[in-house]
């Protein structure tokens, strides 16, 4: 194992968002902020309680969830988009490593952007709502899986896309939809019954319902089909990363 | 000196058929430059891609101080610098970042003294907290060159490394590639500048349309290609060579006012002398004498023009 590559790879995707720490951390606690007063205190005042838990915080961790997926899936297209957009990626290419050393590099750091953003969140949510996290252990664990997968996802999407224009398609098209309609600002049992049996296909539903259950142990779902389905993801983009490094698909001709 | 690189019926074919690499075989010393000279698409880039793991071959082997580029290519890798055609770097990084990355790419630990001596070496030491966007196109290229060597690696590849540079670059270039060769570094480097392949390389070899047309020691290849002519300019106007000069290997030229006499420059006597004597003893007067010698750029225009009839 190139630790050594690992590492440089790491530092350096990590170096790129601290030039850019202001924007990195002023604009998802500027959203943040915005979502609790608009949700928070606009709507939530009329909703008062869901599942036994006060709407302000209820809405905390798909808040958390919502930014982290968003994240780590930008950081790490991003990341390995532009060494292929500008030309750099020849010197991965060259380089004494394999494709596990490559993806631990850049999705490492970018699942560890998305993390330190999602605990910034956490933070600004205590200035607005009480919060008191049953499971802390699960919640850090919820979090770690879903930056990692999502930053796994992101780091497909970013070896896929030929332009700017398809590194945002997706992250527009598919994710932010299954995001909003995952349960980020409500309970799947608030919808209607079909509703709810649509809403069992959108694999983000699991995810949220998970992180969910660490803050106040009430879910949508079961506890061990959430941690099931994140993993299936995990290994499902895993899968699809080592096929992309064994065939060279859009980076080794 | 040993072999440092062994090519062996080296084939590129891309997914739309087109043959870049048409089984190309070269050994190359430790120590040595050696130049690949050969038009735009002959496959220069597309043998250093290959080697240097950015493409993948068809078949054929490649092997760097015997460790094969496929099966071993963590240590076949870490042998090699690469420096691309095309200018490529993250424009918001640092210079000294951007070297100490390719350290650590590479698998070398932390080695401020190494990476300095490299940045020095390329006048880049006083540009080191510089952003790239803001460096000069030549700088640029020295940055390109810092990361190549920032491993330490033992064969270097310049992929057109003064394509687009100007004349003081091209002669630095030429000055870095010297200094190392004197640390032992084997450089490979591929140019359609045949002025450049005259000034640095021990050996040059030319390639088109996928193949290795020829490869030889350059001043070699200079002596064995490298015919003299010798133009007499006359005062008259000939129809044919006159019959006291049958002896000599003549031609005509300029139509008939000048007499091309070719020659060996290896040979003791070229017979020059003893031809100007002869041809003032035909009553021919002189206007002038001039002689050309073919350059590489000559050898190699014949080659690529008539691959057949060359080596």
């Amino acid at each position: 194992m190139n630790w050594s590559a690992i590492r440089a790879i790491y530092l350096f995707e990590m170096a790129r968002f601290f030039r850019t720490i202001a924007q990195s951390l002023i604009s998802p606690v500027l959203s943040t902020s915005l979502y609790f007063v608009v949700f928070g205190a606009a709507i939530g005042s009329r909703i008062d309680e869901v599942e036994g838990v006060s709407y302000g915080a209820f809405i905390v961790p798909g808040l958390i969830m919502l930014t982290v997926m968003t994240q780590a899936i930008s950081n790490a297209s991003f990341g390995i988009y532009f060494p292929k957009f500008i030309g750099t990626i020849y010197e991965l290419l060259s380089a004494p490593i394999n494709f596990l050393e490559i993806v631990m590099g850049y999705v490492g750091a970018a699942a560890t952007k998305a993390m330190f953003i999602g605990i910034i969140i956490l933070i600004t949510s205590f200035f607005f709502v009480d919060i008191q996290i049953q499971n802390p252990l699960a919640m850090v664990m919820f979090l770690v899986l879903t930056c990692v997968s999502f930053a796994l996802f992101g780091f497909i999407i970013g070896i896929w896309a030929g332009n700017f224009e398809q590194l945002q398609l997706v992250p527009l098209l598919i994710v932010t939809p299954l995001v909003f309609l995952g349960g980020s600002f409500y309970s799947i049992s608030m919808l209607p019954p079909a509703w709810q049996t649509i809403s069992m296909f959108n694999p983000v539903v699991y995810l949220i319902s998970g992180f969910r259950w660490a803050f106040f142990g009430v879910a949508d779902v079961h506890i061990a089909t959430s941690l099931l389905a994140i993993a299936g993801f995990t290994g499902l983009c895993l899968g699809a990363v080592w096929w992309i490094f064994k065939t060279g698909w859009r980076i080794r001709q | 000196m040993p072999t440092i690189l062994s090519i062996k019926d080296l084939r590129k074919a891309y997914d739309d058929g087109f043959e870049a690499l048409k089984g190309v075989s070269l050994d190359i010393d430790e120590g040595e430059i050696i130049a690949l000279l050969g038009p735009n698409g002959a496959g220069k880039t597309t043998l250093i891609s290959t080697i240097c793991g950015i493409t993948m071959p068809t078949s054929g082997s490649v092997s760097v101080a015997g460790f094969d580029i496929l099966r071993d290519f963590r240590q076949a890798r870490s042998l090699i610098g690469l420096v691309p055609q095309e200018i490529a770097l993250e424009p918001f990084e640092k210079v000294i970042n951007t070297v100490r990355f390719s350290r650590g790419l590479f698998g070398k630990g932390r080695k401020d003294a190494a990476v300095e001596d490299i940045l020095r070496r390329l006048s880049l030491w006083d540009k080191r907290d510089s952003q790239i966007r803001a460096l000069s196109g030549g700088m640029k290229r020295r940055v390109l060159i810092a990361k190549a060597l920032a491993h330490e690696p033992r064969v270097l590849f310049l992929d057109e490394p003064t394509a687009g540079v100007d004349v003081e670059l091209r002669k630095d270039m030429w000055e870095i590639v010297e200094g190392l060769r004197a640390d032992g570094v084997t450089t490979i480097l591929t140019t359609h500048y045949i002025e450049e392949a005259e000034a640095i390389a021990d050996r040059v070899g030319v390639i088109n349309k996928g193949e290795i047309l020829l490869v030889e020691d350059k001043d070699k290849l200079m002596a064995r290609m490298g015919q003299k002519q010798l133009d007499v300019q006359l005062t008259t106007q000939l129809t044919e060579v006159p019959e006291a000069l049958g002896g000599y290997d003549l031609t005509l030229g300029d139509e008939g006012w000048t007499l091309i006499y070719s020659y060996d420059t290896k040979s003791e006597r070229t017979g020059i002398t003893k031809l100007l004597t002869d041809v003032a003893g035909a009553g021919l007067q002189l206007r002038d004498v001039v002689t050309r010698q073919s350059s590489l750029e000559d050898i190699f225009v014949s080659l690529v023009k008539e691959p057949e009839g060359s080596a």
